[in-house]
């Protein structure tokens, strides 16, 4: 019974999903294998080697494989998936993009956004938003699964000896052509593994009110986030949505700042430590979930909080 | 250019929903049921192709019970042309739903299929995919804007890291993102047309697809609730709070 993991990495570096992602397959089995595809990632190869959980990384190491396109990708899986008793994926743009396509190839029924694992047959993953908890039982032999990185910890990404095996790539005529990506760079922490987020939304009322929460981040070191309402009203990129169709997020503290708190919004955050809601409205439902309301002016709130948080770094230093 | 819409019916995305005593599901008797909110994207974007030209005809697809005849009703009163209704009273999954519609694709020869990109209820995100891999045909998915200009697509899919522009060439699957478009509402008149216009039933049993579940439904049970927080009466009580008892900055 042996784990296979698909790595989700930006060339450069593995992205965090995928440790957490490995930590998920080590409930499974210790027989972990990862697999990394791309363009030029010897160095992937390397660091993968020396994450404790796993016995073997496999790379598939092609130019054709350079942008991911879920059409060149799932052809690699699919040709070594038969070594395996479960193929795991983040819950992310990527995994959601490519695992689907290995599943109709083999008919196998797909388990998504997984945060739970009873035993190798038996996931736990939330449904309606995480209204409800879906406990379900797969007697297939092969399981395709993605897993929900911020439901698992970060596994071990030291003290490792896996072996390294390269596999062919197969050349797959694809009729999607990658033209670019528009990315924003940032030097504030990633939305989907930081310990602190601010979130801004229609609260906000326009982009350039929108500055107060990236001030009052900067100050927390904190991740940006924005409810759907923010994103649509042009405030804030799309790469920043928290929620049912957006990204989900666990941080240590979660500060909803202008945010009503619609079920497909709380979706995306309610599993965090610690929520503060910051809202006029007294009865907005996000008061119902946060640990600490405070019913006020955002215009006002914000700058007070920044003010004592510089005093509480003065005292402190 | 002929566009395939697949439109699922769901609890309405208002509903506070309830997981039944049994553990055996959620409750969706007697609760307001409507188009799955990223379909209603996918019909507004048929519709769209149809009204600059690009489309020659506009077909909705829903698969289940007679009542999932509304969700079709409501996409041709938005104005899509006709409709069919691959009837089943079972609960498919993802996967046996992407066979039934690649069916429905293989008799109806689309040049366009349009899905939303997931549907509320089981938050599965895949149907999509799995079409695309089972008909061969490129993916795009997540995306925000669609450009048509002779036969090739072009796209922009919202990623984690920000947008992702790609080209396709037809036939192609995309899955819709609520950003794509704003749907129209559908005025009266047009509800009352929609009422005439040619609604297809096949049972699914016709098809010869196993449509058998691969995962069982142990049970379905609420979530853990979060203990209720206190209010704070000002700035400074915040910061006390979450320096001393909650230690989180």
């Amino acid at each position: 019974m042996s784990v296979l993991v698909l790595a989700e990495h930006n060339d450069q570096a593995f992205l965090s999903s995928t440790f957490n992602v490995i930590e998920a397959a080590s409930k499974i089995n210790d027989d972990i294998h990862l697999l990394i595809c791309g363009s030029k990632i010897e160095n992937l190869a390397n660091e993968g080697k020396n994450i404790l959980a796993l016995k073997k990384v496999i790379t598939c190491d092609n130019e054709g494989l350079n942008n991911v396109i879920a059409e060149k990708i799932s052809p690699i899986i699919l040709s070594i998936a038969k070594n395996y008793t479960h193929i795991l994926a983040p819950a992310t743009t990527y995994g959601k993009n490519i695992l689907p396509r290995v599943a109709a190839l083999l008919d196998i029924s797909q388990i998504s956004d997984v945060i739970g694992i009873e035993n190798p047959q038996t996931f736990i993953r939330p449904i309606y938003a995480g209204n409800a908890i879906a406990h379900v039982q797969s007697p297939q032999t092969l399981n395709l699964i993605t897993i929900r990185p911020t439901a698992f910890e970060r596994c071990e990404t030291m003290g490792g000896e896996a072996l390294i095996e390269n596999i062919p790539y197969i050349e797959t005529p694809s009729q999607t052509r990658f033209i670019n990506r528009e990315v924003t760079k940032s030097d504030r922490p990633d939305l989907s593994n930081a310990k602190i987020v601010i979130s801004g939304g229609r609260g906000l009322e326009n982009a350039d009110n929108f500055k107060l929460i990236y001030e009052l981040a900067d100050k927390l070191k904190a991740a940006v986030g924005a409810s759907r309402a923010a994103v649509d009203s042009g405030y804030i990129g799309n790469e920043h949505q928290v929620g049912q169709t957006g990204k989900m997020v666990a941080p240590d503290l979660y500060i909803a700042i202008g945010i009503s708190g619609a079920i497909q919004h709380l979706a995306g955050m309610k599993d965090s430590k610690v929520i503060v809601a910051i809202n006029k409205d007294v009865e907005a439902p996000i008061f119902k979930i946060a640990d600490y309301g405070l019913s006020g002016d955002l215009f006002q709130v914000i700058p007070e909080l920044m003010a004592e948080l510089d005093l509480l770094n003065k005292i402190e230093s | 250019m002929k566009v395939l819409v697949a439109v699922k019916r769901v609890v309405d995305y208002k509903v506070q929903i309830r997981v039944k005593s049994d553990q055996s599901g959620v409750e969706t008797q007697n609760v307001k049921m409507s188009v799955n909110p990223p379909d209603e994207n996918a019909i507004e974007q048929a519709i769209k192709l149809k009204e600059q030209g690009v489309a020659s005809e506009t077909i909705a697809v829903s698969i289940g019970d007679d009542k999932s005849q509304d969700v079709l009703r409501t996409a041709m009163a938005m104005g899509i042309d006709r409709s069919i209704l691959a009837k089943t009273d079972q609960l498919l999954e993802p996967l046996a739903v992407a066979k039934v519609l690649k069916s429905i694709v293989e008799n109806e020869k689309p040049d366009l299929v349009l899905l939303g990109k997931q549907a509320i209820d089981d938050d599965a995100n895949q149907t999509g995919q799995l079409l695309s891999a089972l008909l061969n045909w490129p993916q795009g998915c997540f995306i925000s804007k669609l450009k048509i200009e002779n036969n090739l697509l072009s796209i922009s899919r919202e990623i984690d890291e920000g947008i992702e522009n790609l080209e396709l060439t037809i036939p192609a699957i995309l899955t819709c993102d609520l950003r794509l478009n704003t749907p129209r509402f559908a005025s009266l008149p047009n509800i009352m047309k929609a009422k005439k216009k040619p609604l297809d039933v096949i049972d699914i049993g016709e098809l010869g697809i196993d449509t058998t579940p691969k995962i069982k439904t142990i049970k379905v049970i609420e979530p853990p609730t979060r203990k209720a927080g206190i209010m704070v009466s000002d700035v400074k009580e915040l910061i006390q709070k979450l320096k001393y008892e909650a230690k989180v900055i």
